[in-house]
């Protein structure tokens, strides 16, 4: 049977405002069938957006939706999220919003592993803005805010992710969305701060000016960048350079997630345990 | 009314008038001087059930508080001016997204770093307009210990009745002065909180921003059926982004108008011997303590003068304030800032001879200052 999209989908805000052949579009229809795959209910779930191309992901899905100020989507979705422990709050950034104007936000949300799942959509430009350089837009690339070519090193989101402590690290691209949709699920399903960095296309705002005129050029040029964590792991350093793994790339189930800890907390303000210790990290509670 | 009698310092009741007035979430940042109001949440708020957190800057710390606000919870964060500075983008968010919030300024030296361990009354006039656009600010300043407490309650109500931030001005005297505050009770505070209002009907005929011209948005509570959306950007009857005319001008006419058009229900001023009056003092928070003590020796030696104290200090009392110019020869403003509210009272009053009194180096304004200066005027 057909997938019902109308079921998820706010169908009156159709179409998108996301050009013709962008990878958000594979990543919403990913993201539906990964939350209706669950059996979520729909009122249980909060998305976050910022700002961007991705900030009107959340005005597109039939959920509780707030579309914040620019970068700041993982600090409200802590409010949410500390507020209402039981719920699923899911964010959903750009490499712009995530990792420049938010980066502290980002590393501070995987430092708590706060029960958060955040989908970072690297385009690695700024989009919906013009191509402006991004914090993971490759070097000597063309931008509009670097003409003779990008001299700015660049982020690996998910290594960055792995250092500042997020539980769940996974990476993934639009080129397939049935493993993105997997990838998906696991992230929602994982209790502690999720990070899936979602590898995806800009043609018209990096493709073009960068030889890659066309969504399918932009995507071949995603396939190029990627292999799978496998493959990864037995390749060379030299090998590595400059490619990403794709894949899980980090899973801790017994690490202490920050509203369980903050139930604890509650627990000794109301007389009913002792003060916190190290040796309540070192099991799950 | 029963009361109760409190030994505590100003922060302190910020914080327990929070928590008596039903807030269950505090997001914030260290900032002198006003730490203290988050160290005492975060005992306050698990006692209760609540969370209080501590997040990695200013920005965080309001939008996490700004997030819990939006899922239903009453909510709170506390700082002193540099940390507004770095808040004012999100309070423009709830400003526009009309999401209630407390933020309590313990106001310090400015501008920038300026003297953080210092008085200062500087951010009167950030106050007014924190984030870019048009809305209309609710500022409260509280002149007493006992104020901190029953200012911080008014505002949480005001902030669920008008759906927006609303500020509490302390400062750096009154946030560290510790002595005996006479409380209203426990019981008297929850039986005087109003919730936020909400709607009960089908989802299907749910319009959060569908409301009269003059009044605030219903916003439902999260996760209870009624899913909609919040948004910084203009928006439509659901929250939805809007660039259809009429309705982008309706939204911004309405933040002003919903404040605006009921001032009677924010305002509150303090007049202390002004019935005789020939000298006006216009004074609020801490400065109105000693311009009070200043008024005694001056009526002791048959010097008539009073004190007019805003308490409500935006929307400004523009009305009371001309009446009472209107027939009080001299007008003194004494503030810990080169005169910002010195600005509205000119306005309100269409009066430039308004005389000031003025004091910028982080220490407070001492009771003969102003004696010497009325006897100067």
């Amino acid at each position: 049977m057909a997938f019902n999209y109308e079921n998820y989908l706010r169908l009156e805000k159709m179409p998108t405002l996301w050009c013709w052949g962008c990878g958000d579009g594979v990543i919403l229809k990913a993201f539906v069938r990964a939350v209706d795959s669950l059996g979520i209910n729909k009122d249980d779930v909060c998305v976050v957006s910022g700002i961007g191309c991705s900030g009107r992901f959340s005005s597109y899905v039939d959920f509780n939706t707030v579309h914040t100020t620019h970068g700041r989507t993982i600090a409200f979705a802590t409010g949410v999220k500390l507020a209402n422990p039981s719920k699923y709050v899911i964010c959903v950034a750009g490499d712009g919003d995530a990792l420049a104007i938010g980066g502290n936000h980002t590393i501070h949300g995987c430092r708590r592993n706060i029960d958060i799942t955040f989908i970072i959509i690297n385009n690695f430009i700024y989009g919906l803005t013009n191509s402006q350089t991004s914090p993971t837009t490759p070097q000597g690339m063309w931008t509009v805010s670097q003409q003779a070519g990008n001299i700015d090193p660049t982020f690996n989101t998910c290594d960055l992710a792995i250092a500042a402590g997020a539980s769940f690290v996974a990476r993934e691209t639009v080129n397939d969305p049935k493993k993105l949709e997997k990838a998906i699920v696991k992230a929602i399903e994982h209790k502690g701060f999720s990070l899936l960095e979602v590898l995806s296309n800009c043609h018209i705002n990096l493709g073009r000016k960068n030889k890659m005129n066309s969504a399918v050029e932009n995507l071949n040029w995603i396939d190029s960048i990627t292999v799978s964590k496998k493959k990864y792991d037995s390749m060379t350093p030299e090998e590595q350079l400059n490619l990403f793994p794709t894949g899980i790339l980090k899973e801790d189930k017994e690490a202490a997630e920050y509203c369980d800890m903050y139930a604890e907390v509650i627990k000794v303000h109301q007389g009913k345990r002792k003060t916190i210790t190290q040796d309540d990290f070192k099991k799950k509670i | 009314m029963a009361t109760r009698e409190v030994i505590s310092s100003g922060n302190e009741l910020s914080a327990l008038a929070a928590k008596d007035a039903g807030c269950r979430f505090f997001g914030g940042y260290p900032i002198t001087p006003s730490s203290e109001i988050m160290h005492e949440m975060s005992d306050l708020m698990p006692e209760v059930g609540g969370a209080c957190i501590q997040m990695e800057d200013e920005i965080a710390g309001v939008a996490a508080a700004i997030g819990a606000g939006m899922s239903g919870v009453r909510t709170m964060t506390a700082t002193s001016g540099p940390g507004i500075s770095l808040k004012a983008e999100n309070l423009g968010l709830a400003q526009m997204a009309e999401v209630p919030l407390v933020v309590v300024n313990v106001m310090r030296g400015g501008p920038s770093t300026g003297l953080p361990t210092r008085v200062s009354q500087g951010d009167v006039a950030q106050a007014k307009n924190p984030s870019h656009g048009d809305y209309k600010s609710i500022t409260l300043c509280a002149g007493s210990l006992s104020e901190c407490y029953t200012e911080t309650v008014r505002a949480f109500n005001l902030a669920d009745r008008f759906m927006q931030p609303v500020f509490v001005l302390l400062d750096e005297t009154l946030g560290h002065m510790h002595g005996k505050a006479i409380l209203p009770t426990e019981e008297d505070v929850a039986a005087g909180i109003v919730p936020r209002k909400q709607f009960d009907g089908p989802a299907e005929e749910y319009f959060p921003y569908e409301c009269e011209s003059d009044q605030p948005a219903v916003l439902n509570p999260m996760f209870k059926g009624y899913r909609y959306h919040f948004t910084g950007l203009h928006h439509d009857r659901r929250g939805f982004p809007t660039e259809e005319i009429e309705t982008c001008r309706k939204l911004i006419q309405r933040l002003e108008d919903k404040v605006e058009l009921h001032k009677d229900e924010i305002e509150l001023n303090e007049e202390f011997f002004v019935d005789d009056a020939e000298i006006l003092i216009v004074a609020y928070g801490s400065v109105s303590l000693a311009a009070k003590e200043a008024i005694r020796h001056l009526r002791a030696e048959g010097i008539k003068a009073g004190l007019f104290r805003p308490i409500t200090l935006w929307p400004s009392p523009q009305d009371r304030m001309r009446e009472l110019a209107a027939r009080i020869p001299k007008v003194l403003c004494v503030e810990l800032n080169i005169g910002q509210y010195r600005d509205e009272v000119q306005r309100a009053t269409g009066r430039l001879d308004i005389d000031g009194l003025f004091k910028v180096n982080g220490r407070p304004i001492s009771p003969y200052e102003i004696v010497n200066k009325v006897k100067e005027l």
